[in-house]
């Protein structure tokens, strides 16, 4: 599954982090990925997404994510609500 | 001049520059669409450039940017973000108040779509 994938390659990449990850369509290649981590804190959003983007840039790159929408939040323990 | 040149003189040149699927006429993509109302929605001029046409373009435009989806925005030359951060600064109010600093307040909102000479026609 992709998005088992994506959620392992962030929390890979964001050890503290909590993962929220939303196949939107059911189809498994739109995906919404809610990242809260302390290694957003003191980041501009592009920089936040930058590192998003950077964790998943393998499944992007082979087309496995056809579209992804990025939520970062700098505190770990966010309401996924 | 090369594809990438006439890719940075739009991000450099223009007030606010969106790389999207399709036209503010005719928008191909949801990110792209919401990425749109979100600057119309601050008062944003707009300068469009469909990325459909060659596919060398987004393969520029990513190299360029380091930021690999579709759309980008840019105020004045800098990458703000991709429809979900542009979507996000709106609902904040910090769009509009981006805008304000580097263009006005009382800029005049207009829609153009530039096609890149390199592209085929």
């Amino acid at each position: 599954m992709v998005s088992d994938t994506i959620r392992g390659l962030l929390e890979q990449t964001f050890p503290d982090a909590s993962v929220d990850v939303v196949d939107r369509t059911g189809g498994g290649d739109h995906f919404h990925v809610t990242v809260g981590s302390t290694s957003f804190e003191g980041l501009s959003l592009v920089e936040q997404h930058r590192l998003v983007n950077r964790a998943l840039a393998e499944p992007l790159a082979d087309g496995s994510i056809h579209e992804l929408r990025i939520t970062t939040k700098g505190n770990p323990t966010h309401d996924a609500a | 001049m090369t594809l990438r040149d006439e890719i940075q003189q739009v991000i450099d040149g223009e007030p606010v520059a969106i790389f999207m699927k399709g036209t503010p006429e005719r928008p191909a993509c949801g990110n792209s669409l919401r990425a749109l109302q979100a600057l119309w929605g601050a008062g944003a001029p707009i300068t469009a450039v469909d990325i459909l046409p060659d596919p060398r373009i987004r393969q520029e435009l990513s190299a360029l940017t380091d930021w690999p989806t579709i759309p980008q925005v840019f105020v004045k030359g800098e990458l703000i973000g991709g429809a979900d951060i542009t979507e996000e600064l709106f609902a904040s109010g910090d769009l509009g108040r981006k805008l304000d600093a580097a263009l006005g307040a009382d800029r005049e909102q207009v829609v153009k779509t530039v096609v890149l000479a390199a592209t085929p026609a």
